[in-house]
C-alpha cells in the first residue's frame, strides 16, 4: 500500500500546505475501498454460488452447452483485460500530472469498456429472442443475474469513469482526484478479475 | 401513474387504524413543538446534516428506541392474542393480520431496534475509546446512518399504506414469492431491509477502517479496550455477512419483479437454496449484534469491580473464535429441512463448539469479580441478569444443536424462548446497561438510579415470566406463530402467564421512558461536572462530558490496557496539553437527501411505480456525484480556540 501513497505525484501546484484533515485520508480511502471490493466480492461469490447449485437445473431447456459461444466471451476478455491496461496507463500519466493524457487513455477505457458491454447485451438480446430468456429456467435466470450483475458493474464504472474525465479537465490532478483516479482503477481491474472467474466457470467449464 | 397503490391500501382492521392514528397525532405531535420551540433551525444544523460521531450514535439510538416501542407493542399483540383465542374465542385479531404482526415483530427488532443500537453504540463509544476524533469516513457515517432510518420509516409507511409481509421475518420462499404473496407486503419487506442492509454494510466498512487506521499513538492490537475488539470482530462479520443479505434479497426481488426461477417450486427454481443464503447472512447477525455486547459488559464488570479485566487476551482470541466459528454453524437454523446426517452431525458440533469461547468469556467476567470491589449499580444488575439469562438461553441452545433434539422442538415455542432469552437477556440487557453507564458520558447529566432499579425489577420479573413458560409449552407441542388454539391442548395457563410477564414489562418500559424524561427535566440536579463518574478505565472518560465536539483537545498517547487507571494510579505520565489545530469535516445535508430519496425509491419500487422509482435512482446517482466531485471540505479549529474552550470546561469543573 505504502507505494500508491500520495508522495508519488510530483505534483507542482497541488497545495499539500494544508495538513490532511483526517489525518491520513488517501491511506483510508484506499484500504476502505479495499473492504468495499471485498464486501463485492461476497456479492458475487453468493450469485457464483447460486450459479454452481442452479447450473443443472435447466427445466427441459437448453443448457450451458447449447448455448454459450467461446468466442464471442474470448473476445470480451480481451477487450476488458485490455481496457484495463489502457486505464492503468492513465494512472501512470495522473502520476506525471499530465491531465490531457490521463483523459486520452481514459477515453479508450471507455471506448473498449462501452464495447464490452455492448457485446453483452447483444449477446442477451440474442439468447432471449431465441426464447431463452430469464424466464424459461432456473439455470437462465442465475446465468443472466450473474453476468448480469458483472455487466452492470461494469455500467456503473463506465459512469464513474465519465464523471472521472470531467473531473481531469476541469479540477486536474489534485489529492483528492488523484485519490479517486486510485480506487476507480482498483474498481476496474476488480471487475476485470470477476470477469476472469465468470470466464471459466460459466462460459468455459459451462462448453467443455 | 400510481402502479399498484390504490385506496384500497388505506383499509385496515380496527386496532391497526388505532396504531396508524396514533403514529400520525405522534408525528404533527413532534412538529409541531419543534415549530412552537423554534427548534427547526437547531435540529437543522446541530443532528439533521450533522457528520459527528458523537450526533449520529444519538440519532442510531433515538430511532431504534422509537422503533422499539413498534416492536414491543407487536409483541405485546401477539401475547394478548395467544392469551384469549382459545377454543371458541377467537381473540381481537384476525388470522392473516396477527401474520404481518409477527413478521413486522421480528423484522423491526433485528433490522431497525438490533441494528441501530449496534451502530450507535459503535458510533459514541468506538471513537473515544480509541483516541480519535472522528470516524474514518464521516459522510459515509452519515449516509449510513439515513439508509437506516428510511429503511426504519418504509417500515412505519408500510403501516399506513398497504399491508406488511405475512411470510415471517426472515420470508421464506416459496411462500414469499409471487405465486404466494402476490401482494405488496414482501416487496415492503425487502426494499426496507435492502435499503437498512446498505447501511449496514457501508457502517461496516466505516468502522473496521476506523479502529485500524485511527488508533491514537501506543494503542496496538493487545492494548485495545475489549468493546474496540468486540467492534472490531462484528464489522469483520458486517463485511462478510451483509453482502449476502444484500445478494439474496436481490434475488427473490428477481423472482417477484422479472418472473425468474431461483426459489420459485416451479422452473427449476430451489427454495432451500433461499434458506441457506438467508442463514449464511443470518447466523453470523446474531454475533454481529451480541458481540459488541460482550465488549459493554467487559468493560462494565472491570469498571465496577475495580480491578483489571481477567483474561484479556483470552477474551480476545474467545472473541475471534467466535469470529470464525459463527460461519460454519448456519444449518443448525434447519437441521429439519433433511441434509444428510454427517452433514447435520458437522453443523452440530460446530455449534456446540461455539459454547466453548463463550464459557471462557462468563468465567473471565466471574473471575474479574473475585475478590475485586463490586459496585452494586444498576449496570451491574443488568449484568447479573445477563449471565443468568444467557447462561440458561446458552444452555437450551446447546439442546437445540443437537439434531435428534431439534427434531422435536424445531419451530417450537422452545426455540422462541431460547433466542428471545439470547436477544433480551444478552443484547437488549446489555443495551441498557451500556446505556445507564455511558449516558452521563455524552449528555452530562446521570439517569436515575432509584428508578433504574425499579425497571430493571420489573424487566427481569416480567421476562422470566413472559419466557420460561415458553420453554414448557414448547415441551408441550406448542409451536410458534399460533393465532389460535384448542382449549384441550390446555396450553392457555401458560400462555396467560406469559401474558402477565409481558405486561409486567411494559411497567418496566413505562418506568424508563418516565425516568428518562425526568432526568432530563432535572439536568441541572443531576450533572456530570468530573467527566469522570465511574472512575473509568478507557479513554472516554478522560475528556469531558459531554465531549467538545473534537472529542480531544490533545490527541492521547497510550502505554496501557487501562490508560485512565495508569494515570490516576501514577503509573503514566499526565498527558501535555500542547494544543494544536484541530481538522474537522463540515456537516453536509447530503446523507440525508440520500436517504430519504431512497425511501421514495424504496416506496416506489414496493408499488410498482416505475417511473418515480427511475426518477428517484437517477437522483441518488446525482446526488453521489456531486458529493464525490467536491473537494474535501473541512474546518479549522486553531489552537488558540481550542485552549479557550478547554480552559473554560476546566473553570466550570
Amino acid at each position: 500500500m505504502k507505494s500508491l501513497t500520495i508522495h508519488d505525484t510530483p505534483d507542482l501546484y497541488a497545495d499539500t500546505s494544508i495538513p490532511d484533515p483526517h489525518q491520513d485520508a488517501f491511506d483510508k480511502t484506499v484500504f476502505g475501498f479495499w473492504m468495499y471490493l471485498m464486501t463485492d466480492c461476497v456479492v458475487f461469490a453468493s450469485l457464483f454460488a447460486t450459479y454452481a447449485v442452479l447450473h443443472g437445473s435447466t427445466f427441459g431447456g437448453p443448457s450451458s452447452h447449447d448455448l454459450f459461444d467461446l468466442s464471442t466471451a474470448f473476445i470480451e476478455t480481451m477487450i476488458l483485460l485490455v481496457s484495463s491496461f489502457t486505464s492503468g496507463m492513465a494512472m501512470l500519466a495522473a502520476m506525471r500530472n499530465k491531465r490531457h493524457r490521463v483523459i486520452a487513455w481514459f477515453a479508450v477505457s471507455f471506448l473498449l469498456g462501452a464495447s464490452f458491454v455492448a457485446i453483452e447485451l447483444h449477446e442477451f438480446a440474442q439468447l432471449v429472442h431465441e426464447g431463452n430468456s430469464w424466464t424459461r429456467s432456473a439455470f437462465l435466470s442465475s446465468f443472466f443475474t450473474l453476468v448480469g450483475t458483472h455487466g452492470f458493474h461494469v455500467s456503473v464504472g463506465l459512469l464513474w469513469m465519465g464523471v472521472m474525465m470531467f473531473q481531469m479537465f476541469f479540477l486536474g490532478v489534485t489529492v483528492e482526484t488523484f485519490r479517486r483516479l486510485v480506487v476507480f482503477n482498483m474498481f476496474w481491474h476488480f471487475l476485470d478479475l470477476v470477469w476472469i472467474f465468470i470466464f471459466t466457470f460459466v462460459y468455459l467449464m459451462g462448453v467443455i | 401513474m400510481f402502479g399498484k397503490l390504490t385506496l384500497e391500501a388505506f383499509h385496515h382492521e380496527a386496532s391497526q387504524n388505532g396504531a396508524v392514528v396514533g403514529m400520525l397525532l405522534a408525528g404533527i405531535g413532534i412538529i409541531a413543538g419543534i415549530t412552537y420551540l423554534k427548534r427547526w433551525k437547531w435540529l437543522w444544523d446541530e443532528w439533521l446534516t450533522s457528520v459527528d460521531p458523537k450526533r449520529i450514535g444519538i440519532m442510531y439510538i433515538a430511532v431504534a428506541l422509537m422503533m422499539f416501542v413498534k416492536g414491543f407493542a407487536d409483541a405485546l399483540m401477539m401475547r394478548l392474542q395467544q392469551a384469549l383465542s382459545v377454543g371458541d374465542a377467537h381473540g381481537f385479531i384476525s388470522s392473516s393480520h396477527f401474520q404481518e404482526v409477527f413478521s413486522a415483530h421480528g423484522t423491526t427488532m433485528i433490522f431497525f431496534v438490533g441494528m441501530g443500537i449496534l451502530f450507535g453504540l459503535l458510533n459514541l463509544i468506538v471513537p473515544l475509546q480509541i483516541g480519535a476524533r472522528d470516524v474514518a469516513f464521516p459522510f459515509l457515517n452519515a449516509l449510513g446512518f439515513w439508509l437506516f432510518a428510511s429503511g426504519a420509516l418504509l417500515s412505519l409507511v408500510s403501516l399506513a399504506i398497504g399491508k406488511f409481509s405475512t411470510a415471517g421475518w426472515l420470508a421464506y420462499p416459496p411462500l414469499s414469492g409471487l405465486e404466494y404473496s402476490p401482494n405488496e407486503g414482501v416487496d415492503y419487506w425487502i426494499w426496507m431491509v435492502q435499503i437498512a442492509g446498505v447501511g449496514s454494510t457501508l457502517s461496516g466498512i466505516n468502522f473496521l477502517v476506523t479502529i485500524l487506521k485511527m488508533r491514537c499513538p501506543g494503542m496496538t492490537f493487545m492494548k485495545m479496550p475489549i468493546f474496540v475488539w468486540s467492534s472490531l470482530c462484528a464489522m469483520v462479520l458486517v463485511i462478510f455477512a451483509f453482502p449476502i443479505l444484500t445478494a439474496t434479497l436481490v434475488l427473490l426481488a428477481l423472482d417477484r419483479y422479472l418472473d425468474m426461477h431461483f426459489f420459485t417450486a416451479g422452473g427449476g427454481g430451489n427454495p432451500m437454496m433461499y434458506i441457506n443464503l438467508i442463514w449464511a447472512w443470518g447466523h453470523p447477525e446474531v454475533y454481529i449484534l451480541i458481540l459488541p455486547i460482550f465488549g459493554v459488559f467487559s468493560e462494565i464488570v472491570a469498571t465496577f469491580s475495580e480491578k483489571r479485566l481477567f483474561g484479556y487476551i483470552s477474551m480476545v482470541w474467545a472473541l475471534i473464535a467466535i469470529t470464525f466459528l459463527s460461519f460454519i454453524v448456519w444449518l443448525h437454523h434447519f437441521f429439519t429441512m433433511g441434509a444428510s446426517p454427517g452433514v447435520n452431525t458437522f453443523f452440530a458440533v460446530m455449534t456446540m463448539a461455539i459454547a466453548i469461547p463463550t464459557g471462557v468469556k462468563i468465567f473471565n467476567w466471574l473471575f474479574t469479580k473475585f475478590r475485586g470491589r463490586v459496585h452494586f449499580t444498576s449496570p451491574m444488575l443488568w449484568f447479573f441478569a445477563f449471565v443468568l439469562n444467557f447462561s440458561v438461553g446458552g444452555m437450551t441452545g446447546i439442546l437445540l444443536s443437537a439434531p435428534p433434539v431439534d427434531y422435536q422442538v424445531h419451530n417450537s415455542l422452545f426455540l422462541i424462548a431460547h433466542f428471545h432469552g439470547m436477544v433480551i437477556g444478552g443484547f437488549v440487557f446489555g443495551f441498557f446497561c451500556a446505556f445507564t453507564y455511558w449516558f452521563p458520558k455524552f449528555t452530562g447529566f446521570f439517569l436515575s438510579e432509584r428508578l433504574n432499579r425499579y425497571a430493571f425489577g420489573f424487566w427481569f420479573t416480567g421476562f422470566l415470566l413472559a419466557f420460561m413458560p415458553l420453554y414448557m409449552l414448547g415441551f408441550m407441542g406448542a409451536t410458534r406463530r399460533l393465532d389460535h388454539y384448542e382449549a384441550s391442548t390446555g396450553w392457555q395457563p401458560l400462555f396467560i402467564l406469559a401474558g402477565i410477564g409481558s405486561l409486567i414489562i411494559l411497567c418496566g418500559v413505562i418506568i424508563q421512558a418516565y425516568g428518562l424524561l425526568m432526568s432530563i427535566k432535572d439536568r441541572k440536579k443531576n450533572q456530570d461536572v468530573t467527566g469522570d463518574p465511574w472512575n473509568g478505565r478507557t479513554l472516554e472518560w478522560g475528556t469531558s462530558s459531554p465531549p467538545p465536539f473534537y472529542n480531544f483537545a490533545v490527541i492521547p498517547t497510550v502505554n496501557h490496557r487501562d490508560p485512565l487507571w495508569a494515570i490516576k494510579r501514577g503509573e503514566a505520565p499526565e498527558p501535555r496539553m500542547d494544543y494544536e489545530d484541530i481538522y474537522m469535516p463540515v456537516n453536509t445535508p447530503m446523507g440525508m437527501y440520500i436517504g430519504l430519496i431512497s425511501l421514495v425509491f424504496g416506496f416506489a419500487m414496493t408499488w410498482h411505480i416505475f417511473w418515480l422509482a427511475l426518477a428517484s435512482l437517477a437522483a441518488i446517482i446525482v446526488c453521489l456525484i456531486v458529493r464525490l466531485s467536491v473537494k474535501d471540505e473541512h474546518q479549522i479549529i486553531p489552537a488558540a480556540e481550542v485552549k479557550k474552550i478547554e480552559e473554560r470546561r476546566q473553570q466550570n469543573a
